[in-house]
């Protein structure tokens, strides 16, 4: 059975004008297998956002090769794309007030995008997503009324509704407080054991990371640096060397998957 | 309520209050003739080429028209760029998407086209030639990678507007006058009879932009998510821009060709209907085909009929709604937008 995502040997410089220079992602080749839950993590400016450009064909890259299902991107519409892998970015921008069901109904656009309006298919599973991230309740309310913590179940509602095999989150718990970031954990871990979602998860908060994954990918300067099981990315003398600073690596008393926590610098 | 029930109610809804306005605006105008008489007219019993049936037929019903044709072109246009650009205030007169269709103009009628009909099509070609060309360059000035910051928008807008503006009073100034006949006239917008088969020219070009506008109204609302989330859901936001570049600089280019450059009428409709219907663009391009035909006509009855027998341009109404409404919505919480 083929990898469900893999990089080959694929390197990405953005153009010089847009303020580029130099490859933002190098010489990047993993794989993420079929219902696999696989953390990226790395300082700032590492490449994480231009790997979830490339690994949605946004961006294409310069050399190498990202496969889908074995199957090159670039070889695939921007549909076909869409209806396999769905992207949970951070926040969507609110210029106009669309509500919660018209933002979720997006999701169905990749099945049919000559049609006009949606499906009453389109309309039931769409439900089914609000349901399983628990919006239903607020389906008629316009996006810029909600807190940052229900937009961002709004917007995984969006990406389930897609039907996704692979779904890609980029920090998905940043606006959540801490009631919302286990109810996300929780459901992002159902997903993937009851539906075989596979998941690709980029986030800053490296204990989480280390909670959900199965594998981490440690990235700096655009290259991997590590890639394997938690215990075995999330070492101490690693850490301090890509992030530059202090930490101490410990066991979770109830899960016993690594935590990490900064040393905080004595003023 | 799903969209296309919403739509189907708004559009019927609509098209009641457009036969209304039409119907009234036959009735009032500078010549004095009596509601019975224009009653006589309609039922097919008055005098043929009489004065009234040649007032009635020849000069307001044809004018009706045009006021129709032309706020629903200019709404929908504004429709357009809003979507495209996330930018509510984004609009064929600020976007300076008019100036360069008015420049078009004035250098067709400096090579010299005129009123025919074959002359109808090249003024129709030129204004999309500028109407074109100030919208992408408007839109090029103001991308920044990963987004269109609303004010740098505005701004690049209200300086190619400026640049076009001050190229055709370059050209009025180095042309013989009298060959540009009216144009003053005509760059405050003026619904004064256009001959039939220019009319016809007209609704033909606004049909095709409208049709471009319309096919795109699902990926504009995606566009909404931002460019790089439309793609992750599978829109081709490149041709999308194309098509919808492409659409409203033909409509624009029609009004301007034939009214000439009437101001926020594509502000004003499209913000009007999505207070009400929302902000889903498949109802919202098609009904403000209609709401917008409504409100220019009902701005151009006002117009003839205000300072009666002399006559106001169109423009000037749209420009006394407009301005206050654009003040009121730069300081709404409408335009918090994202980068």
């Amino acid at each position: 059975m083929s990898a469900l995502a893999e990089f080959r040997g694929v390197g990405f410089a953005y153009p010089a004008r847009e303020g580029g220079g130099g490859f933002a992602i190098r010489d990047l080749s993993f794989t993420v297998g079929q219902e696999e839950i696989f953390g990226v993590i790395g300082p700032n400016a590492s490449g994480k956002t231009t790997l979830i450009r490339l690994l949605s064909r946004v961006l294409a890259p310069s050399r190498g090769d990202v496969l889908l299902e074995g199957e090159p991107l670039g070889r695939l519409t921007r549909a076909a794309v869409a209806t396999r892998i769905a992207v949970v970015p951070q926040d969507v921008p609110q210029g106009f007030p669309y509500t919660v069901e018209e933002l979720v109904l997006m999701g169905r656009f990749p099945y049919a995008p000559g049609r006009f309006f949606e499906s009453e298919a389109d309309r039931a599973i769409a439900g089914e997503a609000m349901g399983l991230t628990g919006v239903s309740a607020l389906r008629h309310e316009p996006l810029d009324r909600l807190s940052g913590g229900e937009r961002q179940r709004v917007i995984l509602a969006r990406a389930l509704a897609q039907k996704p095999r692979l779904l890609v989150l980029d920090e998905p718990t940043a606006h959540l407080d801490l009631r919302y970031q286990a109810e996300c954990a929780g459901l992002l871990r159902r997903l993937n054991r009851e539906a075989g979602l596979g998941i690709v998860l980029v986030s800053h908060d490296l204990s989480l990371a280390a909670e959900l994954c199965d594998r981490l990918l440690l990235l700096a300067a655009g290259a991997a640096v590590k890639v394997g099981a938690p215990e075995a990315v999330l070492e101490e003398a690693t850490l301090e060397a890509v992030y530059g600073c202090r930490v101490v690596v410990d066991k979770h008393p109830v899960s016993r998957r690594p935590t990490v926590q900064v040393v905080w610098p004595n003023a | 309520m799903s969209p296309a029930s919403r739509l189907g109610s708004a559009l019927a809804v609509l098209a009641l209050v457009a036969a209304a306005t039409a119907l009234a605006a036959l009735f009032v105008g500078s010549a004095p003739i009596s509601p019975r008489a224009v009653v006589a007219v309609l039922t097919g019993r008055a005098q043929a080429q009489g004065v009234d049936e040649v007032v009635v037929l020849s000069l307001r019903l044809p004018r009706i028209a045009a006021a129709l044709l032309a706020g629903g072109a200019l709404a929908v246009a504004g429709a357009g760029f809003q979507a495209l650009t996330r930018n509510p205030l984004a609009e064929p007169s600020v976007l300076g998407v008019s100036s360069g269709a008015a420049f078009g103009v004035v250098l067709a009628q400096v090579f010299g086209l005129r009123a025919g009909l074959l002359d109808a099509l090249g003024l129709t070609a030129f204004a999309f030639g500028g109407a074109l060309v100030a919208g992408v360059a408007v839109y090029l000035i103001a991308s920044r990678a990963g987004g269109l910051p609303v004010h740098t928008l505005l701004l690049a807008g209200v300086i190619v507007g400026i640049f076009f503006s001050s190229a055709i009073t370059v050209l009025i100034s180095i042309v013989d006058f009298d060959r540009l006949g009216g144009v003053i006239h005509w760059l405050l917008g003026n619904l004064s009879p256009v001959p039939a088969g220019a009319l016809g020219v007209f609704a033909a070009v606004a049909a095709v932009g409208f049709w471009l506008v319309l096919g795109q109204s699902r990926q504009l609302n995606l566009l909404a998510l931002g460019e790089e989330g439309a793609l992750q859901l599978g829109v081709n936001a490149e041709r999308v821009k194309r098509r919808i570049f492409i659409g409203a600089a033909l409509l624009v280019a029609a009004v301007v060709a034939f009214v000439g450059p009437i101001g926020f009428v594509g502000l004003i409709v499209p913000h009007a209907l999505r207070m009400t219907l929302g902000p889903d663009n498949r109802v919202l391009v098609p009904t403000a085909l209609l709401a917008g035909g409504v409100f220019l006509l009902a701005a151009d009855t006002l117009a003839r009929n205000l300072v009666a027998p002399a006559e106001l341009s169109v423009g000037v109404i749209t420009a006394f709604c407009g301005a206050p409404f654009f003040i009121y919505l730069m300081r709404s919480r409408a335009v918090r937008l994202a980068p």
